[in-house]
């Protein structure tokens, strides 16, 4: 067989584009962001909030781990077996009257898109709340093309009416308070009341008003979808306000946007999920509406069934086996409520329509870890394994930091001629860790600290790649001498051996 | 090559480590081991929870709770499948009603109210397909007494009435019983957020009322 045969055979991976890029270094503008006190306090009472909620609500079900077992397992099954699950899916739902797409790209999702509401005729669409269409920045796409997309999702429409960005991917008007959501409404709504309180009823109930005749009336209706059943080729929208009946029911035309990753493979599979995620996202035993449909229903429902199936990166992630497990997120944002890091910089910091620790995974494995600067990302955290444990499909999202942590580093390797002050340090690190006498000669260097701290025995400033240490902390002053050379003064012949420790003296190491 | 065969193959390639298929391990609790009874007291308390409305009533008196909930309303929608006898006592109503007659709207195959009839009519009411006690979930699938999607979502207030077999403890009995291909909706409480400082509050889009008769 002749090279030739595998012309057009794509080289992996196919990286994704869109709204997953962190445009700026994570430190930097977590820094900017963490300057707005108003954020912070903002989200650390919603994220306390949830997280409280989502306590009890785990806590009441004896068997959430084994739910987390089996949710886990199920998504690792799909991933698997994703070609075949695909074909199961596509046959089962275009039975049923459904048309599926295919879309590489985020470009080639919007542009499918737009080509079937310019079918319809039509240039206003609703949309349901969709993690798929923010990522293909399907809105703006939209707004070029002179169609006007309307969030309907409460926190989505604060977002839209506040020409802001969304900053959490369960509640993107997170980072606002009810004051504030009452302002941009009173701004914002052609026909408000101007007695608006900032009670939330209130809000919700202006939110109604605003948005009940563009659902009467509307023919095209946009949404995501959370999960794809492949043995019967059924769709579910999970939400909680009414909206995503509206827009799921309502309009002659529903096109769907759903990543490829979204599927399960049976039906009985959905009893697993529709526990993990209510409790998980909202902290609620369940979501007040959850809607469900295969294909087209005579009579019922849109009667133009579309379903737009997306790759943009999906597959990079897949052909990362330490990172692939992060396709089994469902979105619950339960690893973000409970980031400390996340918590006090907000979602904008990311850059990326995924943030927190799904995010900083999930965004460089879509893009590509040298994608604008990605690469800050992974770093966005200290490890400490909050996310994992509140991960309702058991992503280990620490472990993969670190794997892309090291792809980073040796991104950066490949890239520079000379070595960096990172691998001049930890070279130095090894030669001076690989024997004792190494070790030794270097702590007879320890006075040279105290001199440098003077007499408040601080060191303020530290030069080159450790300055990031002293730009938030002082380092005291280090001690005289070292434990060992301490050791070796209190272990010498004649010293007071330290009674009860027979074996007390030096090692054979340091007699080296 | 198509978008299609170019992700499928992209997929393939992505995949040649030839993962395993993990056996997923069911451990969960798919069967209740509660009475009838406590299946019936935790779904009233949870549908209480989430601010639905609850009444518990014979099935023999089905009729007059229709026509007591139903007292001051002028119209409603019912599915063509609904059993007539519920309905029987809403003639009193209309005696009763100081708006004159109740208007019953039934939709069915062959008359289908529109968007804009549904939107003015006070109440619908239905039957359902199952409810689950444990997440004070009730599901419609769209069978003649539940009607179309539509007419249980843009009347503001929604009667919804089940019977005490209908309820299952955990999610997973309800599934067993549901039919997937079915066009559903599974409703817990009446429409509600918690997208303003992730305080849930009732009452946005879908019906903000949910009555819901427990037949026993």
């Amino acid at each position: 067989m002749s090279s030739n045969t595998f012309l057009g055979m794509p080289t992996l991976p196919v990286f994704g584009h869109g709204n997953l890029n962190a445009t700026e270094p994570f430190p930097q503008a977590a820094h900017r962001e963490l300057g707005n006190e108003q954020l912070r306090a903002n989200l650390g009472h919603a994220t306390h909030t949830i997280r409280d909620k989502r306590l009890k609500v785990v806590a009441e079900l004896p068997d959430w781990e084994d739910m987390r077992d089996a949710g886990s397992a199920i998504k690792n099954a799909t991933l698997a077996n994703l070609p075949a699950l695909l074909e199961q899916f596509e046959t089962n739902f275009t039975a049923r009257g459904g048309i599926i797409h295919w879309a590489r790209d985020a470009n080639e999702a919007n542009q499918i898109v737009t080509a079937l509401i310019r079918e319809t005729g039509e240039t206003e669409v609703v949309k349901v709340k969709s993690m798929a269409t923010q990522e293909i920045g399907l809105n703006e796409y939209l707004e070029e093309q002179g169609i006007a997309a309307y969030e309907t999702d409460l926190a989505e429409l604060i977002v839209q009416l506040d020409h802001d960005k969304p900053s959490h991917i369960l509640v993107p008007a997170i980072h606002k308070n009810r004051s504030q959501v009452r302002e941009i409404f009173l701004r914002e709504m052609p026909v408000v009341d101007p007695n608006l309180t900032d009670e939330p009823a209130r809000l919700a109930e202006a939110a109604r008003t605003h948005l009940r005749k563009k659902f009467l009336s509307a023919k095209v209706a946009i949404s995501g979808a959370n999960f794809g059943l492949a043995d019967t080729g059924t769709l579910t929208v999970v939400e909680s306000e009414g909206n995503g009946r509206m827009c799921l029911t309502l309009p002659e035309t529903l096109i769907t946007v759903m990543g490829i990753e979204k599927l399960l493979p049976r039906w009985e599979d959905l009893e697993v999920f529709m526990q993990l995620l209510p409790r998980s996202s909202t902290g609620e035993r369940m979501n007040p509406y959850t809607s469900l449909w295969t294909g087209v229903t005579p009579g019922d429902g849109p009667q133009n069934v579309h379903l737009v199936m997306l790759d943009n990166g999906r597959t990079a992630a897949l052909a990362d086996e330490f990172g692939r497990t992060a396709l089994n997120c469902i979105r619950c944002s339960a690893c973000m409520n409970v980031c400390p890091v996340y918590e006090r910089t907000g979602g904008h910091a990311y850059g990326s329509t995924y943030p927190g620790p799904i995010g900083a995974i999930l965004s460089p494995l879509m893009t590509g870890i040298k994608s604008e600067e990605n690469n800050s990302l992974p770093y966005a955290s200290s490890l400490c394994g909050a996310c994992f444990d509140a991960c309702p499909v058991k992503i280990n999202i620490p472990e993969i930091l670190v794997h892309l942590r090291g792809e980073d580093v040796d991104s950066q390797r490949a890239k520079l001629k000379v070595p960096s002050q990172m691998d001049l340090m930890m070279k130095g690190a090894e030669w001076a860790f690989s024997s004792g006498a190494h070790l030794n000669l270097l702590e007879k260097g320890l006075p040279l600290g105290k001199f440098a701290a003077g007499r408040d025995k601080v060191i303020k400033k530290l030069p080159g790649l450790a300055g990031g240490w002293t730009q938030s902390r002082d380092i005291p002053a280090p001690p005289s001498q070292s434990f060992r050379q301490w050791w070796a003064k209190e272990h010498q012949p004649g010293a007071a051996a330290i009674p009860g420790n027979s074996s007390a003296g030096t090692t054979e190491g340091e007699q080296a | 090559m198509s978008a299609r065969e170019e992700i499928m193959t992209r997929i393939k390639s992505a995949l040649r480590d030839a993962p395993e298929t993990p056996v997923v391990p069911r451990e969960y609790r798919r069967a209740s081991n509660m009475s009838a009874e406590q299946r019936l007291e935790q779904l009233v308390e949870r549908l209480i929870d989430y601010k639905a409305n609850v009444f518990l009533t014979p099935a023999a008196e089905a009729p007059a709770r229709l026509a007591e909930l139903l007292a001051g309303s002028a119209s409603i929608v019912v599915p063509h499948g609904l059993p007539q006898a519920w309905l029987s006592r809403l003639k009193d109503v209309a005696v009763k009603n100081d708006a004159g007659a109740l208007a019953i709207h039934v939709d069915s195959p062959e008359h289908r109210l529109t968007t804009a009839e549904l939107d003015a009519v006070d109440a619908v009411v239905t039957a359902s397909a199952v409810a689950v006690s444990e997440t004070g979930t009730i599901m419609l699938d769209g069978s003649e007494d539940q009607g179309r999607r539509i007419i249980s979502l843009v009347p503001d207030r929604h009667i919804c009435l089940l019977t005490v077999v209908q309820i299952v403890e955990v999610l997973p009995e309800a599934i067993a019983r549901l039919e997937a291909t079915r066009p559903q909706t599974w409703i817990s409480g009446p429409s509600a957020t918690s997208d303003i400082e992730l305080e849930r509050v009732e009452g946005v889009h879908g019906p903000r009322t949910l009555d819901v008769i427990i037949l026993t």
